[in-house]
């Protein structure tokens, strides 16, 4: 019985020619390889123009929100990771800073040294990993090969870290778990110190690309108005027209201690977009730059704090744990019964590689979050795809869905 | 013409290899092992890892087809949900034969830490699957050796008779 | 006697709160207290009522009428340069007082504030859209109507979005249990091979913690690898797991250890 006879109805639904006003709608997914994962977008065509888009998520929905519920605060960290999986820690981030706004903590300032440089190693990793999954989509198979080198670079010096490529889980609330490792620094300079030749050899290869500036330029154009209605952020928002970046706004952690510049460009098409990814991964170096630094200041201040100190809310360290008697107790009912943040919500906003992450917390004062919603980029990023396809061409579709940038475990959760 | 000596009896001596068509047929099945890009989630950037500049697939004649019809293994690389499950099948049964599946990562083989009503527990409840990968998520290296362990598996097979049914669900 | 759970509220609870705990709360500070906050609300108050409003981390919450939502946002959205709708969803309250209360996070890149406003409703009661204002509640508000069931009046598209159009039940609702219903067990067996494959297929495992050593059909020992279905006894002999067989394979070298040179710098 190899082939199982099932109840599905023949699919033909993809092309239909029998309408009478000459229109066709074609089935775009939802598994395409140049869908960035699991969209299915429904296009009316007119020959080859698009006049109307309906995209259909939730093809990734795993019911984040609903496990949020039903687990304690410290147990929920490892499904953030699963979100944006390819910048994990900025959701870990996002969620550690979330519950300690709620709890009102403040982090040792080492650990906030360290989750910086976490964060701009996931924003370069995203934004690598967008270049060579957009070059690959458009046709520059050089360019994806490139990035992805560089990429495993920095997946090297995460895995050094915490012992994942992927999905990393290296933010704890209350600070980090580790301190890094010996070769970290020497690591990530020799990177750092490369990356400007990197960075100029996918510009020399796409710049003036005849091929991609026809895909690029004037395409995928998105108003200023348009974005800010569809709740856009991050690159998106800023190459609209808008400086609008959290790390410089309303800035969180060290961030007001670094010095860096925000791109952004008021054409709002494909290449401004690209403009803008390719000018924030230098910023991202400028940054790590200065946070080597700071870290080094920390090492000789004699900074070795990593975790918060609050017993009611954060386990002790593990020496402690090992020899206090009141610190094994406090880390038993804390991993047994979960901390139980104080009554109140809060909604916390972070700058991902993507956009605007916001978790907003509804507490109850139980070990459980009474609601957790989680605001992901992507989603509206996604969503806009109704607004702006109609009126490009099909080849369009692949270079728009590209430089948006989403991802589908955020789309969906 | 060969100008120089050949001892084609010697280990390697290509041209001439004596063999049976079972083992010629297994070669090129087992080497060409085209995949179908299945990337679900998470588990689909290290299956594109994996076929990326560093750990290079193509070593392995594995290169990754977008369409069902050129393929001959499916590699679901993530989580599967239910409203996705019925697409799963549908490009099941689009695929020729003969055909193997690759579980890869812990949501394809059991549901793994998503516990909750919209997430298949393991895709084997659709589709029959030869190899499991473990992990969350696995390495590039566990995928290519998984498809090492299925190229053992597919040189064990008759290429003479036809496949065996696989489990149905 | 089985404890009694309550079925309206199937979250997961603490097993052990002691008696005498009284959970302390978030800070919450007047408006007074900042001038921007101040003056918006003044703004919001002079034209709707306002039943409640606070600052509570740094943002202000503004509780109104929930037939005022379409207003208070167009109000903040002309007039108090709120230009962005963040996020909107809704809590549920079914449990402990039949109502649903939902929040709309606005932001301000002008003033660089962020307000939510907050409403109630009662079960069963729609909202107005707010899609006419701000295109992202049209995701936002199909999101709201897929998890809870609540619906939009005036929305161009209610329609489910993250789960499927034939799904049944509200899963982010208190009554909705995790692992999902009855239909949701078997959704996809239903829907590809039918009722009467249930039989063959059966339920689904989701006790995550069980591991049966015997049980080759569904676990692999490392090191111990057998065919799947082989039965499984103590004294089986350790087998280590070669991708090459022993005869060789044909036309292909065999690996030799010894041969292979190990990469220590991958960035070398």
């Amino acid at each position: 019985m190899a082939q199982v006879k099932n109840r599905l109805t023949p699919f033909f639904e993809n092309i239909t020619f029998d309408r009478e006003d000459n229109e066709m709608i074609l089935n775009f997914g939802p598994q395409h390889p140049s869908a960035h994962g699991q969209l299915r977008l429904m296009l009316h065509l007119q020959q080859e123009e698009i006049t109307k888009a309906h995209p259909d998520v939730g093809y990734l929905h795993r019911g984040m929100e609903k496990m949020a519920e039903n687990m304690i605060y410290n147990e929920f960290m490892p499904t953030t990771d699963r979100m944006d999986y390819i910048a994990s820690s900025s959701n870990n981030y996002g969620f550690a800073l979330a519950v300690e706004k709620l709890i009102g903590l403040d982090v040792p300032r080492r650990a906030q040294v360290i989750r910086m440089m976490l964060l701009e190693i996931n924003r370069l990793m995203s934004h690598l990993f967008w270049l060579a999954t957009t070059a690959l989509d458009i046709g520059a198979m050089t360019v994806f090969l490139f990035a992805f080198r560089e990429r495993e670079y920095l997946m090297d010096i995460i895995e050094g870290y915490c012992g994942a490529r992927l999905t990393h889980a290296a933010i704890r609330i209350g600070g980090v778990p580790l301190d890094i490792q010996d070769n970290f620094i020497t690591q990530l300079r020799t990177f750092l110190d490369k990356l400007p030749q990197n960075i100029k050899d996918y510009e020399d290869l796409l710049d003036t690309n005849r091929i991609w500036l026809m895909r690029m330029e004037e395409v995928g154009t998105i108003s200023t108005e348009m974005a800010l209605s569809w709740g856009c952020t991050g690159p998106m928002l800023r190459a609209s027209g808008v400086k609008w970046d959290i790390r410089k706004e309303e800035p969180y952690e060290l961030y007001d201690e670094v010095e860096f510049e925000v791109p952004y460009s008021d054409k709002g098409d494909n290449f401004a977009r690209y403009r803008v990814y390719m000018q924030e991964m230098r910023e991202s170096a400028k940054i790590l730059y200065q946070t080597i630094d700071m870290y080094q200041e920390c090492v000789k201040n004699n900074q070795t704090e990593l975790m918060a100190h609050s017993p009611k809310y954060i386990s002790a360290s593990k020496l402690d744990i090992m020899t206090q008697n009141y610190s094994l107790m406090q880390h038993f009912v804390l991993v047994t019964q979960g901390m139980r943040p104080p009554v109140g919500e809060v909604y916390v906003a972070t700058e991902s590689p993507k956009g605007e992450l916001g978790y907003y917390i509804n507490s109850q004062g139980g070990p459980y979050p009474y609601r957790l919603k989680l605001r992901a980029p992507s989603f509206w990023h996604t969503g806009i795809l109704t607004d702006l396809l109609p009126g490009h061409y099909i080849p369009d579709v692949v270079s728009i869905i590209g430089t948006t940038n989403i991802v589908f475990g955020e789309v969906d959760r | 013409m060969a100008q120089h000596k050949v001892n084609y009896t010697k280990d390697g001596g290509l041209p001439v290899a004596l063999t049976s068509i079972d083992k010629i047929v297994n070669w090129g099945r087992s080497n060409s092992i085209w995949a179908l890009t299945y990337g679900l989630a998470c588990c689909g950037i290290e299956m594109m890892a994996s076929g990326a500049s560093r750990y290079d697939f193509d070593r392995f004649g594995t290169i990754f087809r977008a369409s069902p019809r050129q393929a001959d293994v499916m590699i679901v690389a993530g989580t599967l949900t239910k409203k996705h499950a019925e697409f799963i099948k549908r490009l099941y049964d689009q695929m020729t034969e003969p055909r193997w599946v690759i579980s890869m990562g812990s949501c394809a083989n059991t549901g793994g830490m998503f516990n909750t009503y919209s997430t298949v527990q393991g895709c084997d409840r659709i589709i029959p699957v030869d190899l499991y990968l473990p992990g969350c998520a696995p390495r590039p290296e566990t995928l290519q050796y998984g498809v090492m362990l299925l190229q053992k598996k597919i040189r064990a097979n008759h290429a003479s008779k036809a496949q065996k049914a696989k489990r149905l669900m | 006697m089985r404890a009694y759970t309550p079925k309206d509220d199937v979250q997961a609870k603490s097993y052990y709160t002691d008696r005498f705990y009284v959970s302390p709360q978030v800070p919450k500070s007047p408006v007074e207290s900042d001038e921007v906050f101040a003056a918006d609300l003044a703004a919001i108050k002079a034209k709707f009522d306002v039943s409640d409003a606070y600052i509570q981390v740094e943002q202000m919450v503004v509780f109104i009428n929930a037939k005022d939502n379409f207003g208070v946002l167009e109000l903040m959205k002309n007039e108090l340069e709120y230009t962005q709708l963040s996020e909107m969803s809704a809590i549920d309250w079914i449990a402990k007082e039949n109502k649903f209360e939902i929040f709309y996070q606005m932001l301000s890149m002008n003033k660089r504030k962020r307000i939510r406003v907050k409403m109630f409703i009662e079960n069963g009661e729609a909202v107005n859209s707010v899609e006419k204002l701000f295109r992202s509640a049209d995701w936002s508000e199909r999101e709201m109507f897929d998890m809870f069931g609540i619906e939009a009046n005036g929305h161009p598209f209610m329609k489910r979005i993250l789960m499927p159009y034939d799904w049944q039940g509200f899963p982010l609702l208190k009554t909705y249990p995790l692992e999902g219903d009855e239909f949701a067990a078997w959704y996809e067996v239903d829907k590809i091979y039918g009722k009467e494959a249930r039989d063959v297929i059966g339920p689904e495992i989701r006790d995550t913690a069980k591991v049966d050593r015997y049980d080759s059909e569904r676990f692999a020992r490392l090191g111990y690898e057998v065919p799947k279905g082989t039965k499984i006894t103590d004294d089986m002999e350790k087998v280590e797991q070669t991708y090459q067989e022993d005869g060789g394979v044909f036309m292909i070298k065999k690996f030799d250890k010894k041969d292979s040179v190990v990469v220590d710098d991958p960035q070398r």
